[in-house]
């Protein structure tokens, strides 16, 4: 998905490449790479590139939102990067400005809900939410009154118990007890949480698709200098088998994730074909999480098994963001109702129409 | 290692247009009775007639220049023609090679006046290719083959016997490649030749195999001193395996790839109806979501197609996770068909399909190339060999 002439993604690689590096992130037990990173980042405007320039962002494309998240899937970026992102979408959906810093986004699980109380205040208590510790304010849909509201909440006032995703990335509990807003608006027309989450499972898909490139290449690369039995282990059948299976997963993921992301940035309909391309990006991403980062591991044997070695910021992130925003399951028994609710002879259509 | 990409190609809009001018087709097919597309297994005694009339939509050789009898349409309007024709399960073996394969083949290496005799009849649907690559003892190794061509006056004489031909009992030609010198120590691809066969050539005899499906595709075709004129050759003497390769790849990522045992995924949403338990729900989910992904990855390598590209890896990756895919979608719609309510209406339909398919699968990670070959040619564009 990256574009060599697109100059936000051209800004976000070299920003990635110069400051985001895997092996020096993971030999860095002091965290100085953070600071840096993120300055880089919020100059370069990228973390509220979604949000319009009147509403304080850079008024970027959505396609090219998108890219960028690919690509930080790639280098598995530790920073809120996409959850700011997905943050200055969500408050823009509600026509509310985006303040500087980092941001993240609530609830980040199906189930989970933040109400809106007659008082106008939030409570709700949700989990999994990631970056919340490290966020200087939340966007949050409530439900409530009547209708569905998109609000800003400063995250000083909230509690929040720090948690470790999968990948060990911070994955909070936050506790909303009759909190203000800063601001709170109505949603528009036919927003709601779901929508929330699934435009959350595509950015998701996106990084784990980026994870899986980057899973590819490097196992590649090591098969190609471990040697054993006197030849590098590339060389054997039964293992560049299992690469090109890994190749297969990659290209899975790519294609159903890169695909609806390209079909969200063209329309602002949500409709069943969206709400397809949105649900199985997130399952097949996730379903390719698993085959390929098992396959990564055996390709490197016990070194990636290390923390020394960078195999595990990408296989573990893959399979950590498989539980953001709805599970692999979660978005599969919502797609199959859907499609068994449209009838067996919609199906074709539905899946032609893409 | 060059990056992979599968781009989010869309069909554009006149695509759409041509979908529905099948899908009405189709309609009045079975409104006919020509074939029943609930019954795989079935005698297609109307297919010929089919055949010609799908020609006379112009939807084979589609993409082929006018002057032979073709349409000079895009890649991507045949896709569409490919897709909606699998999904109904229409009867398109005898017309699809030709249309899929040999055609492009002619196209390339044959002299003018076959191209002008034969081209056209293919496009009005009325001739039937087999492809003759496997021998008894030459098949994934398709550079062990034996059977031999051997120049004589005004062509050639072909001895030995080429097996596991689909379609070789009603096949009008044949195309196929023969052994015309040995191998050589430096190239043990050297030495094989590709022709145009006439079926219907005298020494040609077609012995029909059964198979696991109660289908009768295959054939063992054993040819005793079949003459072959000289302007039949195809190509390069000696030089087919330059040839087969890039033949390969026309076949390897089309709808047809991964959408075989597609009916069965139908036919279960039908019997769970429009409010199915946890399990079914998500068992259909996830199958569609799979459907999808495989579907956006085929139509991405056919926008590289129509582009002009020769996405040999992207394609080989599209078929081995398409056929992988089919051969496993009636063992996982089996797994959720228990669940399905002993009086929904279609059990019996569903039962009879996944028979059907179930004894299908295991043909489909091998057709056209097995997974394992795929696989290795996939590992040499990761720059593995």
């Amino acid at each position: 998905m990256a574009d060599a002439e697109n100059i936000v993604v051209a800004t976000a690689e070299k920003i990635f490449a110069d400051l985001a590096d895997p092996q020096t992130i993971n030999h860095d037990k002091d965290g100085r790479w953070a600071a840096p990173l993120w300055q880089a980042l919020s100059e370069a405007g990228l973390p509220l590139a979604w949000v319009a320039e009147e509403l304080g962002g850079a008024g970027t494309d959505l396609a090219d939102g998108f890219a960028v998240i690919n690509s930080a899937g790639r280098f598995a970026l530790p920073v809120p990067l996409a959850e700011t992102l997905l943050a200055g979408w969500l408050l823009q959906q509600g026509g509310i400005a985006s303040p500087e810093g980092a941001m993240t986004i609530a609830p980040a699980r199906p189930k989970d809900r933040i109400t809106l109380n007659a008082d106008g205040t939030l409570s709700g208590r949700v989990r999994g939410v990631p970056f919340a510790k490290s966020a200087s304010h939340i966007a949050v849909v409530a439900d409530g009154g009547d209708g569905v509201s998109i609000a800003l909440v400063e995250a000083a006032g909230l509690r929040i118990d720090a948690g470790l995703s999968l990948a060990n990335d911070p994955s909070d509990t936050v506790t909303f007890d009759k909190v203000a807003p800063v601001t709170i608006k109505r949603a528009p027309a036919g927003f709601d949480q779901d929508r929330l989450m699934l435009m959350g499972g595509v950015v998701r898909g996106l990084q784990i698709a980026g994870a899986l490139d980057q899973l590819l290449e490097i196992s590649v690369r090591y098969a190609g200098e471990r040697i054993a039995f006197e030849k590098p282990i590339g060389k054997f059948q039964a293992v560049q088998h299992n690469l090109a299976k890994l190749a297969g997963e990659s290209a899975a993921a790519s294609a159903a994730a890169t695909s609806a992301a390209d079909a969200i940035a063209r329309t602002d309909v949500f409709d069943d074909a969206i709400f397809l391309e949105a649900a199985a990006a997130k399952i097949r991403c996730a379903e390719a999480a698993e085959k390929g980062a098992a396959i990564a591991h055996q390709v490197h044997g016990a070194i990636g098994f290390t923390t020394e070695h960078i195999l595990h910021r990408f296989a573990l992130r893959a399979l950590a963001w498989r539980d953001d925003f709805g599970s692999e399951s979660h978005w599969a028994v919502a797609l199959g109702q859907r499609v068994a609710a449209r009838g067996a002879d919609e199906l074709w259509p539905l899946v032609a129409s893409r | 290692m060059t990056a992979l990409r599968f781009d989010p190609i869309r069909l554009p809009g006149e695509c759409e247009e041509l979908r529905k001018e099948v899908r009405a087709f189709l309609a009045e097919e079975i409104a006919a009775g020509t074939f029943n597309p609930y019954q795989p297994l079935r005698e297609d005694a109307d297919a010929r007639e089919f055949s010609r009339r799908v020609g006379e939509r112009g939807w084979i050789g589609m993409t082929w220049p006018k002057k032979y009898g073709g349409h000079e349409r895009t890649f991507l309007e045949r896709y569409v023609v490919t897709e909606e024709m699998r999904v109904a399960n229409a009867p398109v073996r005898r017309f699809f090679v030709a249309d899929r394969q040999s055609g492009p083949i002619l196209l390339r290496y044959a002299p003018e006046h076959i191209k002008m005799d034969i081209l056209p009849r293919i496009c009005r649907g009325e001739l039937c290719f087999a492809i003759g690559m496997s021998e008894p003892n030459s098949g994934s190794d398709l550079f062990a083959a034996k059977t031999r061509a051997t120049k004589t006056d005004g062509g050639w004489l072909i001895n030995g016997s080429k097996i596991w031909t689909t379609s070789a009992h009603m096949a009008d030609y044949m195309i196929a490649i023969f052994r015309t010198s040995p191998s050589t120590k430096e190239n043990r691809r050297h030495g094989l030749t590709q022709f145009l066969v006439n079926m219907k050539s005298p020494g040609i005899k077609v012995n029909p195999i059964g198979q696991i499906t109660g289908q009768k595709e295959f054939n063992e075709v054993v040819f005793t001193d079949a003459f072959v004129p000289d302007d039949h050759q195809l190509g390069e003497i000696d030089g087919a395996w330059k040839q087969a390769t890039s033949e390969l790849a026309y076949e390897r990522s089309g709808p047809e790839r991964f959408l075989e045992t597609y009916y069965v995924l139908t036919e279960l949403v039908r019997a769970v109806g429009p409010d199915p338990d946890t399990r079914s729900a998500e068992g259909i989910g996830r199958l569609v979501a799979q459907l999808h992904a495989m579907r956006r990855m085929s139509v991405s390598v056919a926008g590289m197609l129509h582009a002009g590209k020769e996405p040999v890896v992207e394609a080989s990756i599209v078929k081995d996770v398409g056929t992988v895919w089919e051969q496993q979608l009636p063992h996982r719609v089996r797994d959720l068909a228990a669940f399905v309510e002993e009086d929904a209406g279609n059990r019996e339909t569903l039962e009879n399909q996944l028979t059907f398919a179930i004894r299908t699968a295991p043909k489909l990670t091998i057709q056209g190339g097995t997974t394992e070959v795929l696989r290795g040619i996939i590992a040499r564009g990761l720059g593995l060999r």
